[in-house]
Protein backbone atom coordinates (compact mmCIF):
# COMPACT_ATOMS: atom_id res chain seq x y z
CA UNK A 1 0.00 0.00 0.00
CA UNK A 2 3.00 2.41 -0.71
CA UNK A 3 0.80 4.48 -3.09
CA UNK A 4 -1.48 5.27 -0.22
CA UNK A 5 0.51 8.47 1.08
CA UNK A 6 0.43 10.02 -2.82
CA UNK A 7 -3.15 9.48 -4.20
CA UNK A 8 -4.55 10.98 -1.34
CA UNK A 9 -3.65 14.61 -2.24
CA UNK A 10 -4.83 14.35 -5.51
CA UNK A 11 -8.62 15.09 -6.18
CA UNK A 12 -9.07 13.62 -9.46
CA UNK A 13 -7.59 10.17 -8.19
CA UNK A 14 -10.11 7.33 -9.22
CA UNK A 15 -12.12 6.93 -5.85
CA UNK A 16 -10.45 4.49 -3.46
CA UNK A 17 -12.60 1.79 -1.83
CA UNK A 18 -11.49 2.63 1.85
CA UNK A 19 -12.53 6.22 1.32
CA UNK A 20 -14.97 6.97 4.03
CA UNK A 21 -18.14 8.22 3.35
CA UNK A 22 -18.29 12.02 3.00
CA UNK A 23 -20.19 15.05 1.55
CA UNK A 24 -20.45 18.44 1.60
CA UNK A 25 -22.59 18.52 5.34
CA UNK A 26 -20.79 15.98 6.93
CA UNK A 27 -16.92 17.11 5.43
CA UNK A 28 -18.75 20.63 7.01
CA UNK A 29 -19.56 19.64 10.22
CA UNK A 30 -16.03 17.12 11.07
CA UNK A 31 -14.19 20.97 10.40
CA UNK A 32 -16.03 22.18 13.36
CA UNK A 33 -15.74 19.45 15.60
CA UNK A 34 -12.54 19.17 14.62
CA UNK A 35 -11.20 22.48 15.66
CA UNK A 36 -13.75 22.54 18.52
CA UNK A 37 -10.78 21.86 21.14
CA UNK A 38 -9.18 25.03 19.81
CA UNK A 39 -12.02 27.01 20.61
CA UNK A 40 -11.26 26.35 24.09
CA UNK A 41 -8.22 28.15 24.12
CA UNK A 42 -9.13 30.95 21.76
CA UNK A 43 -12.30 32.12 23.75
CA UNK A 44 -10.43 33.84 26.50
CA UNK A 45 -7.59 35.06 23.70
CA UNK A 46 -10.50 36.89 22.48
CA UNK A 47 -11.93 38.21 25.52
CA UNK A 48 -8.82 39.70 26.79
CA UNK A 49 -8.03 41.41 22.97
CA UNK A 50 -11.20 42.35 23.28
CA UNK A 51 -10.62 43.88 27.31
CA UNK A 52 -7.18 44.83 26.49
CA UNK A 53 -7.87 46.97 22.99
CA UNK A 54 -10.38 49.24 24.79
CA UNK A 55 -8.39 49.25 27.53
CA UNK A 56 -5.50 51.47 25.69
CA UNK A 57 -8.42 53.55 24.29
CA UNK A 58 -9.21 52.07 21.39
CA UNK A 59 -12.79 53.03 19.94
CA UNK A 60 -15.04 50.28 20.33
CA UNK A 61 -15.86 50.12 16.34
CA UNK A 62 -11.87 49.77 15.67
CA UNK A 63 -11.23 47.65 18.47
CA UNK A 64 -14.12 45.05 16.87
CA UNK A 65 -13.12 45.90 13.70
CA UNK A 66 -9.78 44.60 13.64
CA UNK A 67 -10.91 41.67 14.49
CA UNK A 68 -12.99 41.39 10.97
CA UNK A 69 -10.24 43.31 9.31
CA UNK A 70 -6.88 41.71 10.81
CA UNK A 71 -8.06 37.78 12.10
CA UNK A 72 -4.89 37.32 13.27
CA UNK A 73 -4.51 37.15 17.33
CA UNK A 74 -1.55 37.55 18.18
CA UNK A 75 -0.89 40.53 15.22
CA UNK A 76 -4.02 42.26 17.15
CA UNK A 77 -1.95 42.29 20.08
CA UNK A 78 0.95 43.38 19.08
CA UNK A 79 -0.92 46.71 17.33
CA UNK A 80 -3.38 47.18 19.96
CA UNK A 81 -0.28 47.13 22.33
CA UNK A 82 2.25 49.13 20.10
CA UNK A 83 -1.00 51.86 19.96
CA UNK A 84 -1.34 52.20 23.63
CA UNK A 85 2.50 52.57 23.82
CA UNK A 86 1.87 55.17 21.68
CA UNK A 87 4.49 53.36 18.49
CA UNK A 88 4.61 55.42 15.14
CA UNK A 89 1.85 53.64 12.64
CA UNK A 90 4.09 52.67 10.20
CA UNK A 91 6.21 51.00 12.82
CA UNK A 92 2.95 49.21 14.14
CA UNK A 93 2.30 48.12 10.50
CA UNK A 94 5.76 46.52 10.11
CA UNK A 95 6.18 44.52 13.15
CA UNK A 96 2.29 43.43 12.83
CA UNK A 97 3.45 42.27 9.16
CA UNK A 98 7.00 40.74 10.43
CA UNK A 99 4.81 38.65 13.00
CA UNK A 100 2.79 37.69 10.65
CA UNK A 101 5.10 36.38 7.68
CA UNK A 102 4.62 33.00 8.47
CA UNK A 103 1.08 33.09 6.81
CA UNK A 104 3.06 32.66 3.73
CA UNK A 105 4.12 29.25 4.65
CA UNK A 106 0.54 28.62 5.56
CA UNK A 107 -0.62 29.45 2.09
CA UNK A 108 2.70 27.15 0.75
CA UNK A 109 1.59 24.24 2.29
CA UNK A 110 -2.02 24.89 1.79
CA UNK A 111 -1.81 25.83 -2.04
CA UNK A 112 -1.34 22.24 -3.62
CA UNK A 113 -4.68 21.29 -1.96
CA UNK A 114 -6.15 24.52 -3.24
CA UNK A 115 -5.75 24.53 -7.01
CA UNK A 116 -8.94 22.24 -8.22
CA UNK A 117 -10.70 25.25 -6.61
CA UNK A 118 -12.71 28.78 -8.04
CA UNK A 119 -11.35 31.87 -7.19
CA UNK A 120 -13.76 32.76 -4.57
CA UNK A 121 -13.24 29.54 -2.74
CA UNK A 122 -9.60 30.29 -2.50
CA UNK A 123 -10.05 34.00 -1.32
CA UNK A 124 -12.37 32.63 1.11
CA UNK A 125 -10.60 30.12 2.32
CA UNK A 126 -7.72 32.39 2.66
CA UNK A 127 -8.97 34.68 4.38
CA UNK A 128 -9.82 32.05 7.17
CA UNK A 129 -6.65 30.77 7.25
CA UNK A 130 -5.53 31.44 10.88
CA UNK A 131 -3.15 29.33 12.82
CA UNK A 132 -5.52 27.27 14.02
CA UNK A 133 -7.47 26.57 10.92
CA UNK A 134 -4.15 25.67 9.36
CA UNK A 135 -3.15 22.72 11.67
CA UNK A 136 -6.60 21.02 11.52
CA UNK A 137 -7.12 21.95 7.62
CA UNK A 138 -3.10 20.53 6.80
CA UNK A 139 -3.53 17.71 8.68
CA UNK A 140 -7.01 16.89 7.80
CA UNK A 141 -5.37 17.18 4.01
CA UNK A 142 -2.90 14.70 5.04
CA UNK A 143 -5.37 12.38 6.32
CA UNK A 144 -5.89 9.72 3.65
CA UNK A 145 -8.76 8.06 4.83
CA UNK A 146 -11.44 10.51 3.61
CA UNK A 147 -11.58 11.53 0.01
CA UNK A 148 -10.13 14.66 -1.16
CA UNK A 149 -13.27 15.97 -3.32
CA UNK A 150 -14.87 17.71 -0.18
CA UNK A 151 -11.97 18.38 1.73
CA UNK A 152 -12.44 22.41 1.49
CA UNK A 153 -15.41 22.02 3.02
CA UNK A 154 -13.96 20.54 6.25
CA UNK A 155 -11.51 23.39 6.07
CA UNK A 156 -14.38 26.19 5.56
CA UNK A 157 -16.41 24.19 8.53
CA UNK A 158 -13.05 24.79 10.94
CA UNK A 159 -12.11 28.73 9.80
CA UNK A 160 -15.83 29.66 10.31
CA UNK A 161 -15.91 28.42 13.64
CA UNK A 162 -12.92 29.78 14.18
CA UNK A 163 -14.07 33.54 13.28
CA UNK A 164 -17.32 33.32 14.56
CA UNK A 165 -15.95 32.58 17.54
CA UNK A 166 -13.35 35.05 17.48
CA UNK A 167 -15.76 37.81 16.63
CA UNK A 168 -17.91 36.97 19.24
CA UNK A 169 -15.24 36.52 22.21
CA UNK A 170 -13.69 39.77 21.06
CA UNK A 171 -17.24 41.45 21.16
CA UNK A 172 -17.55 40.17 24.67
CA UNK A 173 -14.45 41.56 25.64
CA UNK A 174 -14.74 44.93 23.91
CA UNK A 175 -18.11 44.93 25.81
CA UNK A 176 -16.90 44.19 28.88
CA UNK A 177 -13.93 46.26 28.60
CA UNK A 178 -14.79 49.32 30.70
CA UNK A 179 -15.91 47.05 33.42
CA UNK A 180 -13.60 44.20 34.17
CA UNK A 181 -10.91 45.92 36.74
CA UNK A 182 -7.35 46.24 36.29
CA UNK A 183 -7.00 44.67 39.71
CA UNK A 184 -8.21 41.50 38.32
CA UNK A 185 -4.67 41.38 36.82
CA UNK A 186 -6.57 39.65 33.26
CA UNK A 187 -4.12 41.13 30.76
CA UNK A 188 -1.74 38.36 32.40
CA UNK A 189 -3.48 35.83 30.21
CA UNK A 190 -1.81 37.39 27.32
CA UNK A 191 1.94 36.19 28.26
CA UNK A 192 -0.03 32.70 29.77
CA UNK A 193 -1.20 32.01 26.18
CA UNK A 194 1.78 32.71 24.46
CA UNK A 195 3.88 30.66 27.46
CA UNK A 196 1.26 27.62 26.73
CA UNK A 197 1.80 27.84 22.78
CA UNK A 198 5.92 28.60 22.79
CA UNK A 199 7.23 25.88 25.70
CA UNK A 200 5.89 23.11 23.92
CA UNK A 201 7.50 24.28 20.37
CA UNK A 202 11.12 24.35 21.80
CA UNK A 203 11.77 21.39 20.00
CA UNK A 204 15.18 21.87 19.37
CA UNK A 205 18.68 23.93 19.35
CA UNK A 206 17.29 25.71 17.03
CA UNK A 207 14.02 26.61 18.34
CA UNK A 208 15.68 27.01 21.68
CA UNK A 209 17.83 29.36 20.37
CA UNK A 210 15.22 31.41 18.80
CA UNK A 211 13.69 31.71 22.19
CA UNK A 212 16.68 32.40 23.81
CA UNK A 213 17.86 35.09 21.50
CA UNK A 214 14.33 36.88 21.05
CA UNK A 215 14.06 37.33 24.68
CA UNK A 216 17.71 38.58 25.18
CA UNK A 217 17.36 41.23 22.54
CA UNK A 218 13.79 42.34 23.69
CA UNK A 219 15.22 43.22 27.19
CA UNK A 220 18.40 45.09 25.40
CA UNK A 221 16.33 46.73 22.84
CA UNK A 222 13.90 48.06 25.58
CA UNK A 223 15.13 51.73 25.15
CA UNK A 224 15.10 51.67 21.14
CA UNK A 225 13.22 54.52 19.80
CA UNK A 226 9.95 54.03 18.25
CA UNK A 227 9.32 51.28 19.90
CA UNK A 228 11.14 49.24 17.04
CA UNK A 229 12.66 46.68 20.02
CA UNK A 230 10.05 44.28 19.63
CA UNK A 231 10.66 43.90 15.90
CA UNK A 232 14.32 44.13 16.02
CA UNK A 233 14.46 41.10 18.52
CA UNK A 234 12.10 39.19 16.26
CA UNK A 235 14.53 39.97 13.25
CA UNK A 236 18.07 39.06 15.03
CA UNK A 237 15.95 35.66 16.83
CA UNK A 238 15.08 34.41 13.23
CA UNK A 239 18.23 34.93 11.57
CA UNK A 240 20.14 33.03 14.81
CA UNK A 241 17.71 30.38 14.74
CA UNK A 242 18.32 30.20 10.75
CA UNK A 243 21.74 30.62 11.84
CA UNK A 244 21.60 27.22 14.39
CA UNK A 245 19.77 24.97 11.84
CA UNK A 246 22.18 25.38 9.06
CA UNK A 247 24.50 23.91 11.72
CA UNK A 248 22.83 21.22 12.03
CA UNK A 249 24.69 17.33 10.92
CA UNK A 250 23.72 17.37 7.06
CA UNK A 251 21.33 14.48 5.94
CA UNK A 252 23.33 12.09 3.11
CA UNK A 253 22.59 13.59 -0.34
CA UNK A 254 19.31 11.82 -1.69
CA UNK A 255 17.16 11.68 1.03
CA UNK A 256 16.04 15.27 0.78
CA UNK A 257 13.38 14.58 -1.48
CA UNK B 1 2.56 59.41 23.69
CA UNK B 2 1.84 61.73 20.57
CA UNK B 3 0.79 58.72 18.93
CA UNK B 4 -1.85 57.21 21.63
CA UNK B 5 -4.90 55.99 20.04
CA UNK B 6 -6.98 58.68 21.88
CA UNK B 7 -4.99 61.60 20.34
CA UNK B 8 -4.73 59.62 16.89
CA UNK B 9 -7.01 60.65 13.73
CA UNK B 10 -9.94 57.32 13.57
CA UNK B 11 -9.49 57.78 9.96
CA UNK B 12 -5.39 57.15 10.25
CA UNK B 13 -5.94 53.98 12.58
CA UNK B 14 -8.81 52.88 10.10
CA UNK B 15 -5.88 52.88 7.38
CA UNK B 16 -3.29 51.06 10.07
CA UNK B 17 -5.87 48.38 10.57
CA UNK B 18 -6.30 47.91 7.04
CA UNK B 19 -2.63 47.92 5.92
CA UNK B 20 -2.07 45.00 8.12
CA UNK B 21 -5.14 43.47 7.38
CA UNK B 22 -4.37 43.74 3.71
CA UNK B 23 -0.65 42.84 3.83
CA UNK B 24 -1.61 39.54 6.16
CA UNK B 25 -4.52 38.52 3.24
CA UNK B 26 -1.55 39.21 0.52
CA UNK B 27 0.58 36.65 2.37
CA UNK B 28 -2.69 34.09 2.79
CA UNK B 29 -3.27 34.10 -0.50
CA UNK B 30 0.00 34.44 -2.26
CA UNK B 31 0.54 31.07 -3.07
CA UNK B 32 -2.82 29.76 -3.17
CA UNK B 33 -3.22 32.17 -5.83
CA UNK B 34 -0.17 32.19 -7.58
CA UNK B 35 1.43 28.58 -6.90
CA UNK B 36 2.16 27.88 -10.16
CA UNK B 37 4.25 31.78 -10.80
CA UNK B 38 5.76 31.78 -7.80
CA UNK B 39 8.22 29.67 -5.22
CA UNK B 40 9.44 30.63 -1.91
CA UNK B 41 12.95 29.75 -1.55
CA UNK B 42 14.63 27.81 0.50
CA UNK B 43 16.66 30.63 2.11
CA UNK B 44 13.56 32.24 2.99
CA UNK B 45 11.33 29.52 3.77
CA UNK B 46 13.66 28.05 6.28
CA UNK B 47 13.54 30.81 8.74
CA UNK B 48 9.80 31.27 8.71
CA UNK B 49 9.55 28.69 10.91
CA UNK B 50 10.85 30.52 13.56
CA UNK B 51 8.61 33.41 13.23
CA UNK B 52 5.77 32.29 16.09
CA UNK B 53 8.83 31.03 18.68
CA UNK B 54 10.83 34.93 17.85
CA UNK B 55 7.50 36.73 18.26
CA UNK B 56 5.63 34.99 21.10
CA UNK B 57 8.71 34.88 23.14
CA UNK B 58 9.74 38.89 22.67
CA UNK B 59 5.89 39.78 23.76
CA UNK B 60 6.18 37.38 26.95
CA UNK B 61 9.94 37.93 28.27
CA UNK B 62 8.85 42.21 28.77
CA UNK B 63 5.57 41.17 30.07
CA UNK B 64 7.18 39.24 33.27
CA UNK B 65 10.98 40.83 33.38
CA UNK B 66 9.54 44.56 32.90
CA UNK B 67 7.91 46.77 35.20
CA UNK B 68 7.48 50.28 34.77
CA UNK B 69 9.66 50.42 31.69
CA UNK B 70 12.32 48.80 34.19
CA UNK B 71 13.78 45.36 34.03
CA UNK B 72 13.19 43.59 37.21
CA UNK B 73 14.72 40.87 38.69
CA UNK B 74 13.63 40.18 41.85
CA UNK B 75 11.69 37.42 44.09
CA UNK B 76 9.23 40.62 44.72
CA UNK B 77 8.18 40.79 40.81
CA UNK B 78 5.36 38.20 41.16
CA UNK B 79 4.72 37.95 37.26
CA UNK B 80 8.39 36.51 36.87
CA UNK B 81 7.62 34.07 39.36
CA UNK B 82 3.56 33.30 38.32
CA UNK B 83 5.26 33.00 34.46
CA UNK B 84 8.32 30.48 35.45
CA UNK B 85 5.69 28.76 37.08
CA UNK B 86 3.32 28.86 33.90
CA UNK B 87 6.63 27.61 32.20
CA UNK B 88 6.95 24.32 33.96
CA UNK B 89 3.65 23.52 33.91
CA UNK B 90 3.49 23.90 30.11
CA UNK B 91 6.41 21.47 29.96
CA UNK B 92 5.76 19.18 31.88
CA UNK B 93 1.62 18.91 30.45
CA UNK B 94 1.49 20.75 27.22
CA UNK B 95 -2.13 21.60 28.03
CA UNK B 96 -2.88 25.36 27.37
CA UNK B 97 -6.09 25.95 29.64
CA UNK B 98 -3.80 24.55 32.74
CA UNK B 99 -0.95 26.42 31.94
CA UNK B 100 -3.44 29.86 31.89
CA UNK B 101 -5.17 28.82 34.89
CA UNK B 102 -2.08 27.47 37.47
CA UNK B 103 -0.37 31.16 36.16
CA UNK B 104 -3.25 32.96 37.57
CA UNK B 105 -3.70 31.34 40.37
CA UNK B 106 0.06 31.89 41.15
CA UNK B 107 -0.13 35.63 39.84
CA UNK B 108 -3.54 36.07 42.51
CA UNK B 109 -1.88 34.00 45.15
CA UNK B 110 1.63 36.07 44.92
CA UNK B 111 -0.15 38.87 45.11
CA UNK B 112 -2.17 38.08 48.17
CA UNK B 113 1.31 37.05 49.51
CA UNK B 114 3.25 39.98 49.01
Amino acid sequence: MGMEARVEDRAEAAPHTQWLPSSRSSEFWAGVMGVAPLLLGVIPFGLIYGVLAVGIGLAVPLAQGMSAVVFAGSAQFIAAQLLGDGAPLLVIVATALVLNLRHLLYSASLAPYLQTLNRGWKALLAYLTTDEAYAVAISHYLDGRHAPIWKHWYFLGAGLALWVVWQLSTAVGVFLGAQIPAAWSLDFALPLTFIAIVIPALKDRATAGTALVAGVTVLLALQLPLKLGLMTAILVAIAVGALLDKQRPTRPAGTRH
Amino acid sequence: MTNHPMTNHPLSLWLTLLAIGLGTFAYRFAFIFFLNEIRLPGWLARPLRFVPVAALTAIIVPELFVRNNVIALSWQNERLLAGILAMLVAWWTRNVLLTIGLGMVALYGLQWLM
